[in-house]
């Protein structure tokens, strides 16, 4: 069965859980940005959570389903319509051969996925079915979906069609949030001011905010003045080029924070002063323009800790 | 290499810190040299030999190390133990040698492809008028883009890092640091940047493995593909990205009509890279780098 796409939206992509362990020539992990609202939409059709699903950004797709399927959009609020009628989110839905599906405004966020019952059915590549774009890789086509295109769907789910998800354990989608970080890499290149200004400021997300990074508006923030080593740049804020660790907050020229998302490039001469918890990379990605955040400075101890009470999350979903 | 740091200077002197709770960082030193990249890929292999369970990525880089791993399968301080054990084998190699490969890369110099390119992002460029070679050659102090192609081409550079973009090889200069090209990024980067691009920021070459942004200054197009994910070439049949931190690379210049040549047989798939196995001697290199050079390099004449 396919999806034959009649509206691409702004940027649909195929994505999962991410390709890993090509890191070190420059292939980034990629994947869902928020893997907890595509593990739910997974859960609701009765994937497992390996499957590809789509990733809709803003503005999302208007599709049509070849055969009858059971499909669930979560993530960002969004109206969903089916035939031009309201259909839930977070709830599986039943299709007919030839319901044409289609969404609304966003009511905040930035994502929301579609999974269908079979998963989207693209080839693998280095083990995953995400989408790297730039790299044209994976995904349809290593691309963006397009109008006209045939998305296949595969005809092997193992799993029960949920009826629901507790309405606790949606994910959220503020205007205001705690993003939790560990200090660290560069961060002794920041003077004592610097770093204050970091953790006690209140920042705004910019419009450039994708797949790659989030770029945050607020105050200038002080980078200690040295020599530069050799091979390094010019600016207190350039190293020699090193990786990047993912989640990991830059501050090129001491201007407008960048937290590297799950498509960043793999390294880079901009020293990272401190890296988004495993935990919160989810929440980071739920994020929309004018989000106002606080980078808040936690220990390894906590930084465990809060991953341990992601995965009880998750165990209490997929049982 | 006079003012180049040696081995033994790094010894025990890494610094170790975190990136969340997925990655270890291991900064090998602040600033770029032969021997820093050396023992940041030699900890990387030594690493990679142990398959501890849990590291799920280990990334060499120019003067230090990305480890990623999975804090739920490898605790952190037990990462750290490990990764400092292995820092100290490295250190007490007393005849530190890499198992690499000598690649021969044939750049067309001056092409129309960067020339083009440059041509419209030269607002904001540091030398608005010329080209960037002939900004690369102003700022090293050489006669002119043909005298810095010679001594673009005349040495071979270190593979230091692979990354950025899929597939894309930073590389290190191996001579003496005083006579190393360097040349500044582009005050803003570009958006556009031709794919197999020649580039240069700072100390390092690189090779664009994809079109897209940059800011490395252009000098010329490289005939042969570095990244093919669909793997249709013979140099390729293993795995889609073509370099390896470690590789050693020679550029050869070529005209109009061997590129062309080249790109037909890039098209038939029929291209294959020229290359052979060699061992690079870091203690050798840093004695005496223009015959070590010299010696390397007759290694690709022979074959």
């Amino acid at each position: 069965m396919t999806l034959e796409i009649l509206e691409p939206g702004l940027s649909t992509t195929v994505q999962d859980r991410g390709r890993f362990g090509h890191y070190n020539v420059g292939i980034p992990q990629g994947g869902s940005m928020d893997q907890l609202s595509a593990e739910i939409v997974n859960a609701l059709v009765g994937n497992s959570l390996e499957e590809a699903v789509l990733e809709c950004t803003y503005l999302g797709p208007k599709f049509r389903t070849s055969e009858p399927a059971v499909i669930a959009v979560g993530g960002a609020p969004v109206d969903v319509k089916v035939n031009g009628a309201t259909a839930p989110q977070w709830e599986a839905i039943e299709l007919a051969a030839d319901d044409e599906v289609s969404f609304g405004f966003l009511q905040g966020g930035t994502r929301y996925y579609v999974a269908v019952r079979g998963g989207i059915d693209v080839p693998l590549v280095l083990g995953s079915r995400s989408t790297y774009a730039l790299g044209a890789l994976g995904g349809y086509l290593g691309r963006k979906l397009a109008a006209g295109d045939e998305v296949p769907v595969g005809d092997t789910a193992s799993g029960d069609v949920l009826t629901g998800i507790a309405p606790e354990l949606r994910p959220a989608f503020p205007a205001e949030t705690e993003i939790r970080v560990l200090l660290g890499l560069y961060d002794h290149r920041l003077t004592a001011s610097g770093l204050a200004t970091l953790l006690d400021s209140t920042w705004t997300l910019t419009p450039v905010a994708d797949r790659t990074g989030l770029r945050y508006s607020g105050p200038q923030i002080e980078w200690k003045a040295r020599e530069q080593p050799f091979g390094a740049g010019s600016d207190p804020s350039n190293i020699v080029d090193a990786g990047y660790a993912v989640g990991s907050i830059q501050i090129p020229g001491g201007n407008e924070p960048i937290v590297l998302h799950r498509d960043a490039v793999s390294g880079g001469g901009y020293a990272m002063v401190a890296t988004v918890i495993s935990a919160d990379m989810d929440q980071l990605a739920r994020s929309a323009p004018g989000t106002k955040t606080r980078f808040v400075a936690v220990t390894m101890e906590e930084a465990v800790a809060a991953r341990a009470e992601g995965k009880a999350l998750r165990r209490s979903i997929w049982g | 290499m006079s003012d180049t740091l040696s081995a033994d200077s790094l010894k025990g002197t890494a610094r170790y810190t975190w990136g969340g709770d997925e990655f270890l960082f291991v900064e090998i030193s602040e600033a770029m040299s032969l021997a820093a990249n050396f023992k940041s890929n030699s900890m990387a292999t030594r690493l990679g030999g142990r398959a501890l369970p849990g590291v799920t990525e280990i990334c060499p880089a120019n003067a230090s190390l990305l480890v990623r791993f999975d804090p739920d399968v490898l605790g952190a301080a037990e990462l750290e133990a490990a990764t400092r054990e292995i820092e100290v084998e490295v250190d007490n190699t007393t005849h530190p040698v890499l198992n690499t490969r000598l690649i021969e890369v044939r750049v067309w110099y001056d092409d129309p492809y960067t020339r083009e390119t440059a041509a419209r992002f030269r607002s904001g460029h540091q030398r608005p008028e010329g080209t960037d070679l002939d900004f690369a050659a102003e700022v090293n102090n050489l006669s002119g883009a043909a005298e810095f192609i010679r001594r673009h081409h005349s040495s071979p550079w270190l593979v230091s890092m692979v990354g950025f973009v899929a597939g894309l090889p930073f590389m290190f200069q191996m001579v003496p640091r005083e006579q190393q090209l360097e040349v500044p990024k582009y005050l803003s980067p570009r958006t556009d940047t031709p794919p197999l691009t020649v580039g240069h920021g700072g100390c390092f070459a690189c090779i664009y493995s994809v079109r897209g942004a940059g800011g490395y200054q252009m000098f010329g197009i490289a005939a042969a593909p570095i990244f093919d994910p669909a793997q249709s070439l013979a140099d390729f049949k293993d795995f889609m990205v073509f370099f390896k931190p470690g590789d050693i690379v020679k550029f050869r210049p070529i005209d109009e009509d061997e590129y062309k040549i080249i790109k037909g047989q890039v098209e038939a798939g029929t291209f294959v890279y020229k290359q052979v196995p060699v061992t690079f001697d870091l203690a050798e290199a840093l004695g005496d780098p223009e015959s070590y050079n010299t010696k390397l390099l007759e290694n690709l004449n022979d074959s």
